[in-house]
């Protein structure tokens, strides 16, 4: 042990709690507003700046105002958490103005919560206390029946009403398998936040009586242990949105300031580096990394350990580190949540990343779509360099290191590491063929580590809670979590962190809701355009990088989009085709001439002119293009043509001998038509038109010229009547 | 501006793998990558110009066309997609006037398309220069672009506030 390091540690540490500690955040009612691109979007700087007027109005000193990332809730932004001391955390969905002037009014001044617009709401009461129940199949205790079930009972005969307590399942707190005596259940008492571990019924009873009834903490059954979710479910663990997740790299979104190094250091910020540098041995962090069974989250899955040791073991001194913040599949938003959210993590990654493969610079590759996390990974490395955990000798440990940005400028084949490295160089991000890998010869024909924003935000809580416990999460070949970002025709958008091994049905229908609208759902496309359709009677796949790929799927960055009864397997397939033709690189033929014919394939089966014998072309080339391109992106690009043409070929063949589309999506197949008896005569179509090609007087029925009409579908969406239909 | 341009030349002109910095910096200095600039770019890093222009056409960030003051670009990404992102760009070619990549005639506005800002949570939305605009309707785009217009009218000199500066 280096003793130098952790003084040096321990300084800065110190050094951050007091200037934390001078804000006396414990005693003070806390508005936390999150801030983040989606937030800013929503409305959040407006929620923000109302706020401000609300409390200087007020005159009050002891209401303070509280940046925070995002949550990944993105469709009920722009959230607000509002922090009593000693009572329960509330949050408030999609905040207005005129929402914080009632917040501000009845929730802080009278401390009378808004019901009404309550997260996930609305509530009827908001119980005084809420235990949280660990659901997790790693989680047992002595009881014969669950402790859910145990405890509702034991509340029951107590008399304690649901108003009064409430109790909730939860996912894993992550407290297992430290320092427990046997087995044991865990569970979380909110807003005392106090954790238990639960053994036998004597043990609850004990908890019942002590802490529920009298109010004092059992300190006997207390885990005193950080645990990694802890201060997530503390915040939000009554939503049910967040309380099946198991957050590990997002763990920090939504609780922390993103652009405070002192916040960061509160959450045990550095102390992963501080332990990395004072054992002094390189070996050590990649056997963890390797113990961990951590695989590459950009898509690859390639074990990160493993990857690591390789760079590690090259006779080139000069080697570099890089992170791949250049999330281009469509979709996908959980590496700019982690970068604008927990910025500091993401940096700690990589310092330790650098450390371990002996690089002394490390570049991130951000896409230039990404202003605000820009923004935050800048201000993150100039508060590291400036108290000296980026530069020379970091911690007094002799490792010298530092990190510098470098935008992407809009190509998405720049995702595949050897285009990315190009990029990096000056040049056209055109990929080559590998071997060698970049970590025998890569930036400028030195040994590079490349991994993605998910990859580095894990690295932290492996060194922190163990590799032991972050492999036990997770499958027999991968160990951990996996963040997806749910969006599409799905209740609840947002990101998802689950541990890997979860079945899409848990994540699609107990955390997200299910479809919206009521819809039947179609199908769940993951990977993004390299991935493929999961049709709606395999829900119960399990979700892993290899069991995705058995499904003629893959992981990818881990974007998730619900489809619906009215999306169309033809129409999605071109729609990711469109995609990858235009980020084709062009180098190899394969890819840029075989996307470009299966795309003027697809047009032709959308357009109803399509044949037989397209079908079977199409399957042709895209095994072929599969086998001959040169890079991921080729290779991958017919993956959605091949997984709807398995999963949906009815679809296909109606399009093409019937000239039908059974979603009724594809535009040249559908046309639109007025019911002369639902028709009302109401003129609204008719104002909305905008080709005018609807006719008919006040109160009589109503026709579409078909020969003018451009089948733009406004009439359809507009009339209350159902008297437009699709056919 | 050449003379703003030459500045950064000097500082990067040592430096490896600066192109693509350089040319970023460029484009913010002119709006756009005139042929006199990335001339003297390939000088100052000794590099060919055909090199030079072949990665300006690669990335599609570059351009050697003058924008407008207002970059919209509407995200046709996966969420944005399904849930109407192709009705919000033909209403917004019909409302300016211009094509994907053209520019308005009193250069107010550049429309041009996205793959994903990752804000798919509030889908469908456009990005106009850095802010985000989100569940954006047909019908919601005359008050959108009002604030541009009036903006652009207001600030013609200073560079571009987005509501992201305010916090």
């Amino acid at each position: 042990m280096n003793s130098t390091v952790s003084d040096q540690y321990r300084a800065l540490a110190d050094q951050a709690e007091r200037a934390r500690d001078r804000q006396k955040p414990g005693e003070k009612i806390l508005i936390q507003i999150g801030s983040a691109t989606c937030e800013n979007a929503a409305g959040s700087v407006d929620v923000l700046d109302e706020f401000r007027k609300h409390i200087a109005a007020s005159g009050r000193e002891d209401i303070v105002l509280r940046r925070t990332g995002c949550t990944g809730r993105c469709s009920r932004e722009p959230i607000v958490g509002i922090l009593v001391p000693g009572k329960m955390p509330v949050k408030y969905e999609r905040v207005d103005r005129p929402l914080v002037h009632e917040i501000f009014t009845r929730h802080i001044l009278q401390g009378e919560p808004v019901l009404a617009r309550i997260l996930d709401g609305p509530l009827e009461k908001l119980s005084q206390h809420e235990i949280l129940t660990c659901q997790s199949n790693r989680c047992g205790w002595e009881g014969a029946e669950s402790l859910q079930t145990a405890l509702a009972r034991r509340l029951g005969d107590l008399g304690i009403t649901p108003d009064q307590v409430r109790i909730t399942a939860a996912s894993c707190f992550g407290a297992c398998g430290l320092n427990q005596l046997g087995t044991c259940s865990h569970m979380l008492v909110r807003p005392d936040k106090v954790l238990y571990r639960v053994y036998n019924e004597d043990d609850l009873d004990e908890i019942l009586q002590e802490h529920v009834i009298h109010g004092h903490t059992v300190d006997r059954l207390k885990v005193v242990e950080k645990t990694v979710g802890r201060k997530f479910f503390e915040m939000y663990g009554d939503v049910a949105f967040f309380n099946r997740q198991s957050r590990i790299a997002l763990r920090h979104n939504g609780i922390i300031d993103p652009e405070s190094i002192d916040e960061y250091f509160h959450y045990r910020g550095f102390q992963a580096l501080s332990t990395v540098l004072s054992k002094g041995d390189p070996q050590w962090v990649i056997d963890e990394v390797t113990k961990a069974r951590l695989r590459g989250r950009g898509g690859g899955g390639y074990p990160t350990g493993q990857k690591w040791s390789m760079a590690a073991k090259a006779a080139e001194k000069t080697r570099y580190i890089i992170c791949n913040a250049d999330e281009g599949d469509p979709g996908a938003f959980m590496d700019r949540s982690m970068l604008e959210s927990d910025p500091f993590n993401v940096v700690e990654g990589m310092i330790i990343g650098g450390y371990a493969i002996g690089a002394n610079r490390g570049f991130f590759y951000i896409r230039a779509e990404y202003p605000m996390a820009i923004r935050r990974i800048d201000g993150a490395i100039r508060q590291c360099r400036e108290r000296g955990l980026l530069g020379k000798n970091i911690l007094g440990s002799g490792f010298d290191f530092d990190l510098e940005i470098r935008l992407g400028a809009g190509a998405f084949v720049c995702g595949e590491e050897t285009a990315l490295i190009h990029s990096i160089e000056g040049e056209r991000g055109q990929p080559r063929i590998r071997p060698p890998y970049p970590t025998e010869s890569g930036l400028w024909g030195k040994p590079t580590v490349i991994n993605n924003v998910e990859t580095f935000a894990n690295i932290t809580a492996i060194v922190n809670y163990g590799a032991g416990w972050f492999s036990r999460i997770g499958t027999a070949a991968s160990g951990g979590t996996k963040v997806f970002a749910l969006a599409g025709k799905i209740l609840h958008t947002g990101l998802v962190e689950v541990p890997m091994g979860t079945t899409l049905r848990e994540i699609v229908y107990e955390i997200g809701g299910g479809v919206a609208g009521g819809k039947q759902l179609k199908a769940v496309q993951t990977g993004g355009p390299a991935g493929g359709c999961i049709p709606a009677k395999w829900l119960d796949t399990p979700v892993d990088f290899d069991t995705l790929a058995k499904a003629g799927s893959i992981m990818g960055s881990g974007g998730m989009i619900v489809l619906d009864e009215d999306d169309c397997a033809v129409d999605i397939a071109r729609f990711f085709m469109t995609f990858s033709q235009d980020e084709s690189c062009g180098k190899c033929t394969p890819c840029r001439e075989g996307t470009t014919r299966l795309l003027e394939i697809l047009d032709r089966i959308t357009q109803g002119t399509g044949t037989l014998a397209d079908l079977e072309k199409l399957e042709r080339l895209a095994k072929l293009i599969k086998k001959s391109s040169l890079c991921g992106l080729g290779r991958a690009a017919p993956n959605p043509v091949l997984s709807t043409l398995e999963h949906f070929r009815d679809e296909y063949i109606a399009h093409v001998t019937q000239q039908r589309c059974p979603a009724k999506k594809c535009v040249a197949l559908v046309h639109y038509e007025i019911s002369a008896e639902k028709c009302v005569g109401c003129t609204v179509c008719a104002r909305n038109c905008p080709v005018t090609c609807i006719t008919g007087a006040r109160r009589e029925a109503h026709i579409i010229d078909q020969v003018r009409c451009i089948k733009c579908g406004r009439c359809f969406e507009v009339c209350r009547f159902d008297a437009v239909q699709r056919l | 501006m050449l003379a703003q341009l030459d500045d950064v030349l000097r500082e990067y002109a040592q430096a490896p793998g600066a192109l693509i910095p350089v040319l970023q910096i460029a484009q913010a200095i002119f709006g756009y990558l005139p042929e006199t600039a990335l001339k003297r770019i390939a000088q100052a890093l000794d590099k060919p110009y055909s090199e030079v222009a072949g990665v300006v056409g690669f990335y599609s960030f570059f351009t050697r066309v003058p924008r407008g003051k207002h970059l919209i670009r509407v995200c046709l990404g996966t969420a944005c997609y399904v849930r109407g992102g192709k009705e919000v760009l033909s209403a917004l070619k019909s409302a300016l006037r211009v094509e994907v990549g053209e520019t308005t005639s009193d250069r107010t506005f550049s429309l041009d398309v996205g793959r994903c800002f990752g804000a798919c949570g509030l889908a469908p939305v456009i990005m106009i220069d850095d802010d985000v605009h989100q569940r954006v309707r047909p019908t919601k785009l005359p008050k959108i672009l009002e604030q541009y217009r009036h903006h652009a009218a207001e600030t013609l000199e200073s560079a571009a506030v987005g509501p992201e500066a305010q916090s």
